[in-house]
């Protein structure tokens, strides 16, 4: 397997704030990868920062071997590194259905492409998605009409819908009825095997991220704390200092 | 289409083809209905279906208008004199360079303020909310001093349209010849822009006004989106403006022209009140505006203004999504929103 997502000696400060500090992790292709640490300790930033949202002040991310760091958010969305977001952002007016259309890649954005009614096969798609993360029922309910959990659930099958190869998820379970958590981490392990995609996921309850990842990385104060597999996270000491506070 | 479509769709074909016919002491002002209706359509592009409020949008309006009869006029005869004399005393059109003037004039006065808007948007889209809104009214303004200050085009004084052709029929068909075409270029626009709407573009632009962040991180470039969308919108209000000048006969930059504080707040009005972000809205807005607006200058003339502002402020209070949006609200299974209470209700269940 080869390394999909490289992060290297990233730096990032807003104005005194040192939001990253020398930030270096590398994602496999094909596994699960989670980023953990305390509030503010830059995760957030560290995502904003790999999509294209802001420009870094130093370092390179490349995606497939490819330098992205200079490019366009739109642009690196295209190349297949796709993110969500830990507050939903969801297009609130218009229904389920229309959230997913919207969002499937088009083959190129051609005026014919862009003029041309939508094909039927992607409503076929986007329905069968909808049933995939438990949303067929509200497919006619407007978005904005949704609980912040169902619009979660929504964002991640919209997500599916654009076919990425590698997502960036933050929080995925923050917000969500506890007796669907296993569910969702059940419907990401689905995703990561069945669909193939890399999921690189920011996420605060343990339990979720422990059963999920394969690899964690730990962020305190902007810089990398620790790395390895979720049984040396959780004993690392520094970790539990970091989150727990030093006794 | 279903059976309530052709209806409608029959009932507003009857009238746009028989008004003349059936209300001709009314021709002129159902004339400038339907300009009317394509200003709030166009309108609705930006500030409906996209989010983007425009307040400049008028000045694709006045650039059309300009530029069809400054094309009727230069095709014949220096343009520069023609100003300067007062025009129409001094030259004259025959039927056939009437005619061949005003249809290259239409053409290029939808083009080149479509081309104006994707120049303008490719600088100014950029802006989101009130910035833009502020930077779109500077635009429309200064577009109306600038027109005043430009001697080929008449400068403050204005220019006067080529006149009526004195060979065929008179004022009568002159008024006829105007109607139906205000009425063919109202279809016209309606029909693009419900087809629009049915596509990935129209799909694009809602997503723009519901989160434009969001789009961007799923790979749309939305820039082109917003651009694309611009030009359409002056490509039709240019052709809207041309017809415009002819059927008035006379250009003045910041009175008829780039009309700001008159047809460039209309538009805006006429979309929020039949209700922005639907293809019927401003269809119904700028009927029911026309007439509240034509009743008023009959019968509070003087406090016409005083009416048309108490008439904003019970539109802004008491629909303030427009009368789509408050049918909407009330009918929702008449617009296709069928909504099971049993799915609305039902918990999202993953096993």
């Amino acid at each position: 397997m080869g390394i999909i997502l490289e992060v290297d000696q990233v730096y990032k400060h807003f104005g005194g704030v040192k939001a990253n500090e020398n930030v270096s992790l590398t994602v496999e292709e094909g596994s699960i990868v989670g980023l953990i640490g305390p509030n503010g300790s830059g995760k957030t930033t560290l995502f904003n920062s790999i999509v294209g949202t802001h420009p870094i002040d130093q370092g390179s991310i490349y995606f497939e071997g490819r330098e992205i760091s200079a490019l366009p958010v739109p642009a690196i969305a295209k190349l297949g590194l796709l993110r969500t977001f830990q507050q939903t952002r969801i297009y609130e007016k218009l229904n389920c259905i229309q959230n997913m259309l919207v969002s499937s890649k088009p083959e190129n954005d051609t005026v014919y492409n862009v003029f041309a009614k939508i094909p039927e096969e992607l409503t076929e798609k986007s329905e069968n998605l909808l049933k995939f993360v438990g949303l067929y029922q509200k497919r006619n309910l407007r978005a904005g009409d949704l609980s912040f959990g169902q619009q979660k659930l929504l964002e991640l099958a919209m997500a599916l819908m654009n076919e990425p190869k590698m997502l960036l998820l933050d929080e995925p379970t923050a917000g969500i009825n506890p007796t669907l958590i296993n569910g969702i981490i059940d419907r990401l392990i689905k995703v990561n095997k069945e669909f193939g995609i890399t999921l690189l996921v920011i996420e605060h309850n343990m339990r979720v991220i422990m059963s999920l990842a394969q690899k964690m990385f730990c962020l305190a104060h902007g810089q990398l704390l620790a790395e390895g597999t979720p049984e040396e996270i959780k004993n690392d000491h520094r970790v539990i200092d970091a989150y727990l506070g030093v006794q | 289409m279903s059976k309530n479509n052709i209806i409608i769709y029959g009932l507003i074909l009857v009238f746009g083809i028989g008004a003349p016919f059936l209300f001709p002491a009314y021709k002129l002002q159902i004339s400038i209905l339907w300009i009317l209706t394509i200003l709030a359509l166009t309108w609705d592009i930006q500030g409906g279906q996209m989010g983007y409020n425009s307040f400049g949008n008028i000045l694709f309006f006045g650039i059309g208008m300009y530029v069809c009869s400054s094309v009727q006029i230069g095709m014949f005869f220096p343009l520069s004199e023609w100003t300067a004399s007062g025009g129409e005393k001094t030259f004259l059109h025959t039927t056939s360079q009437y005619f061949e003037g005003f249809t290259y004039g239409l053409i290029l006065a939808g083009i080149i303020p479509a081309i104006v808007a994707a120049l303008i948007g490719y600088g100014i889209l950029g802006l989101r909310g009130h910035y833009f809104a502020i930077c779109t009214l500077g635009i429309g303004i200064a577009a109306g001093e600038i027109a005043g200050g430009i001697e080929l085009i008449g400068a403050g004084q204005g220019m006067t349209v080529p006149p009526w052709p004195k060979g065929i029929g008179g004022t009568e068909l002159r008024s006829q010849f105007f109607y139906y075409l205000c009425f063919l270029t109202v279809s016209i626009t309606f029909l693009v822009i419900k087809w629009i709407y049915q596509t990935r573009f129209g799909l694009v632009l809602n997503a723009i006004r519901d989160n434009e962040d969001k789009a961007e991180a799923m790979g749309i470039h939305t820039m082109r989106y917003k651009i694309i969308g611009w030009v359409v919108s002056a490509f039709f209000l240019g052709i809207a403006g041309g017809l415009m000048g002819n059927m008035i006969g006379y250009i003045e930059p910041t009175e008829i022209a780039f009309a700001g504080s008159t047809y460039g707040v209309f538009m805006v009005l006429m979309a929020i009140l039949g209700g922005k972000g639907t293809l019927w809205g401003p269809v119904i807005g700028a009927a029911v505006f026309h007439i509240f607006k034509e009743g008023f200058w009959t019968f509070f003339l003087g406090w016409q203004y005083v009416a048309l502002g108490a008439l904003i402020i019970v539109i802004v209070i008491f629909f303030p999504e427009g009368i789509m949006g408050w049918l909407r609200e009330k009918y929702p299974h008449r617009f296709g929103e069928v909504v099971d209470e049993a799915d609305r209700t039902a918990q999202v269940e993953l096993t």
